[in-house]
């Protein structure tokens, strides 16, 4: 008994040799201003790392919204970088700056880059990665998206932890495989709080953490966007703070069985680097 | 000889000297030519491969001097002022340039002259012996002054024959009879007045070039060489307190072929390994590689446009570089690779047209963001969406009539029940761009009514009704315009 935890323990220092940075400092983390999901998350998004969000074609609008937003946070007063196909211009429509600007989004620190294919764009990604000078990089992809499988994904996870780039992986219509991310998100559009007269009111999400690298996930909660302060309001009164199975969330078209599949293992609080090492 | 097309009917355009010499001339319809001669061989008018040509011909004479312009359709203008010593005399160089382009079958005349205009005169109008130019210019005839048709035959009928009865004349009463273009035109021609030649290439701020004895076929050795002469522009740079915003460099073949390479910068850059990244980065992207063949003679690194860049110094530990020198060169390396028109910059446009309201330009070349006016009310909710289409997708939808608000629509085979919404926001076509002033008509564009809408499940679009029922439109469509976050 003794042995095994003397064994155990000169594992721990073995692979805390290993890490690049070590488990015991904490990861920079961004506030989302949204209350339970700050909790949850232990502080807020994780800077340097991989964030993926899914969302149906449908929910198009929503999910590149709360993208943005996550991206926008993240990036601080630094520029944010938007790399998306030609193909998901011609399909989801143009990037468009008053837009942008009334949401409280400062459409001036945003560079878009439209790339002819998917290949060029992960590419492109990960130079940008590379590029301590950004602040996030919001990459769209749509449909299946067959290139950014787990090497990919860890290929792009270790750029962001080398410079401390965050990238905001949005998934328009894609299916979870595995892949090197440390949250993973499923948004759609949830229904406004509405104004005087039956008005379309400030943009609300419904957001579920599919998966933490880190801790706990399976949670549901309600965003609403927050253009005053340019951030996420502190909590709605309908948002429902109680743990869910997957299996039981079938608001969505999001089945389990992409789940059980889609759980990369590592071990929490390690990062992608000692991977590939 | 050569036809075009002119009002309907073929004419002749260019003739050669056989065809003049059977009397055709140019004006001539080609079924009166054919007529009077039936075995013409003729092709059709090509202006545009006739410039393509000339301006490859012009590019070839920057062998002799570096301001050579196009004298647009038939001649090429060289100004060889402190160029001809090199050649051995003004003579040699024009007896250079003369052989080198008959050798292409080209039949060629040439003047030499103080004047651009001159030269120009004297090579089209024969001028019999004379003691100097200007004797040489007096004597042509007023034609060469290239007035126009009802100019030219007022001073033929005025009794005014050639360039030396016009300059006996005083300038004022040239002017009050024939305008000023001909006093001006006198001037130039004579070398009176000065009109500067505007010459094809303008001149690069700094150019190098490197010759090599025996073509090399290395393309490695190639860019090293290259680099040393990055670092020679460089140092070009330094001393004028500039820095380059474009690069080009050539690579001339053994064969005569040339590759140019362009590269574009946000900032402005002189240190020779970032040039090299970039001239890398755009070697990669070619469809071809960069072929030596038999070898490449020449290399040529043009810097066509800098700017002003003061001295910086490295940070003293690390020499970390600034941030947005950091960003300014993932810009390039993109804008590279994928092509400048693929990283954008957004920058708003004054149009309360929607899709006018915003500009995406090269983030290469917009480099200071503009202010964004933000919405008049913080904390509202957004007025305009997230994502635009353009052009607008039309929409089925149900709605009261004549102009009452949407119920429910269908968009991509999806039938959507709105239950919240917010308009109509109406915009007006631009009136003031109608023709003739009107404020009915299809020039202008149609009024438009926009509505903020919210279906059952929560997504938001913007969508509009395009015209006014009854009055613009019998049945005006219904479009989606936007997706709100």
């Amino acid at each position: 008994m003794i042995e095994s935890v003397t064994t155990l323990a000169a594992l721990r220092r073995r692979i805390a040799s290993l890490e690049r940075i070590p488990a015991g400092q904490a990861v920079p983390r961004v506030a989302t201003g949204h209350v339970q999901l700050d909790r949850a998350l232990g502080g807020g998004l994780s800077r340097g790392r991989l964030h993926e969000l899914f969302g149906s074609i449908e929910d198009e609008g929503a999910a590149a919204g709360l993208a943005l937003g996550f991206a926008q946070l993240l990036a601080g007063e630094q520029p944010l970088l938007w790399l998306r196909t030609a193909a998901a211009e011609r399909a989801g429509g143009m990037a468009y700056g008053p837009g942008l600007a009334a949401l409280g989004m400062a459409p001036d620190r945003l560079l878009i880059g439209v790339m002819t294919e998917e290949a060029m764009l992960l590419r492109a990604a990960v130079d940008a990665l590379r590029c301590p000078a950004l602040g996030a990089l919001m990459i769209e992809l749509r449909g299946r998206a067959p290139l950014l499988d787990l090497t990919a994904s860890r290929r792009l996870a270790l750029a962001a932890e080398g410079s401390g780039v965050t990238a905001v992986i949005l998934r328009i219509g894609g299916e979870p495989v595995p892949s090197a991310a440390d949250t993973r998100w499923q948004v759609r559009a949830a229904p406004s709080i509405p104004l005087p007269g039956n008005a379309p009111g400030m943009s609300a999400f419904d957001l579920s953490l599919l998966r933490q690298r880190a801790g706990p996930d399976g949670f549901h909660w309600r965003l609403t966007w927050d253009s005053g302060r340019s951030s996420f309001a502190k909590a709605d009164e309908e948002a429902r703070d109680e743990r869910h199975d997957h299996g039981q969330d079938s608001a969505g078209g999001y089945g389990q069985a992409a789940l059980s599949g889609a759980v990369v293992p590592l071990s929490a609080d390690r990062s992608a680097s000692d991977r590939a090492a | 000889m050569v036809v075009e097309q002119v009002r309907g009917a073929m004419r002749l355009a260019t003739l050669d000297a056989d065809a003049l010499a059977l009397g055709l001339t140019p004006g001539m319809t080609l079924a009166d030519a054919r007529a009077r001669e039936p075995a013409l061989r003729v092709f059709d008018a090509d202006p545009h491969g006739d410039q393509d040509w000339l301006e490859r011909l012009c590019d070839g004479c920057t062998r002799y001097t570096p301001i050579a312009a196009l004298d647009s359709p038939f001649g090429l203008i060289l100004d060889i002022t402190g160029c001809a010593h090199l050649w051995g005399g003004e003579e040699v160089l024009a007896r250079d340039a003369v052989d080198r382009l008959e050798r292409h079958g080209m039949g060629v005349r040439h003047a030499l002259a103080g004047t651009a205009e001159g030269a120009h005169a004297l090579c089209r109008f024969p001028a019999g012996a004379a003691a100097d130019e200007n004797a040489a210019l007096r004597r042509l005839p007023v034609e060469v002054l290239r007035l126009e048709e009802e100019s030219a035959v007022a001073l033929r009928r005025a009794g005014l024959r050639t360039v030396g009865d016009l300059a006996a004349r005083p300038a004022s009463a040239l002017a009050a009879r024939f305008g000023e273009d001909a006093v001006d035109a006198l001037g130039n021609l004579l070398g009176l007045g000065r009109r500067p030649l505007a010459p094809r290439r303008p001149r690069p701020v700094v150019r190098i070039e490197r010759r090599f004895a025996e073509p090399i076929g290395s393309t490695a050795f190639a860019l090293r060489t290259l680099e040393e002469m990055a670092a020679e522009a460089g140092e070009g740079l330094t001393e004028r307190g500039q820095g380059g915003r474009r690069f080009e460099a050539v690579f001339f073949r053994s064969d005569g072929l040339a590759f140019p390479l362009r590269v574009e910068t946000s900032l402005p850059v002189r240190d020779a390994p970032t040039i090299m990244r970039l001239v890398q980065e755009r070697i990669d992207g070619l469809s071809d590689p960069l072929d030596p063949g038999f070898g490449f003679d020449m290399l040529r690194l043009t810097v066509p446009q800098a700017e002003p860049m003061a001295p910086t110094q490295l940070a003293l530990e690390g020499g970390e570089a600034r941030r947005g020198e950091g960003m300014a060169a993932l810009v390039d390396r993109l804008s590279i690779r994928a092509g400048r028109n693929r990283i954008q910059r957004l920058h708003p446009n004054d149009s309360h047209i929607p899709e006018q309201a915003q500009l995406a330009l090269p983030a290469v070349e917009s480099r200071a963001p503009a202010h964004w006016p933000s919405q008049e009310e913080k904390g509202d909710p957004p007025l305009r969406p997230l994502h635009l289409f353009d052009p607008p997708q039309p929409v089925e939808v149900v709605a009261e009539v004549p102009d009452g608000p949407p119920h429910r629509f269908r968009w991509r085979r999806a039938l959507h029940e709105i239950i919240r919404f917010e308009g109509p926001e109406r915009i007006a076509p631009e009136w003031w761009k109608a023709k003739d002033g009107a404020l009915e008509g299809e020039s202008a564009g149609l009024t438009r009514d926009y509505y903020r809408v919210e279906d059952a499940r929560g997504r938001r679009y913007w969508i509009f009704r395009h015209g006014l029922y009854g009055t613009e439109a019998a049945h005006p469509g219904w479009y989606i315009h936007g997706l709100f976050a």
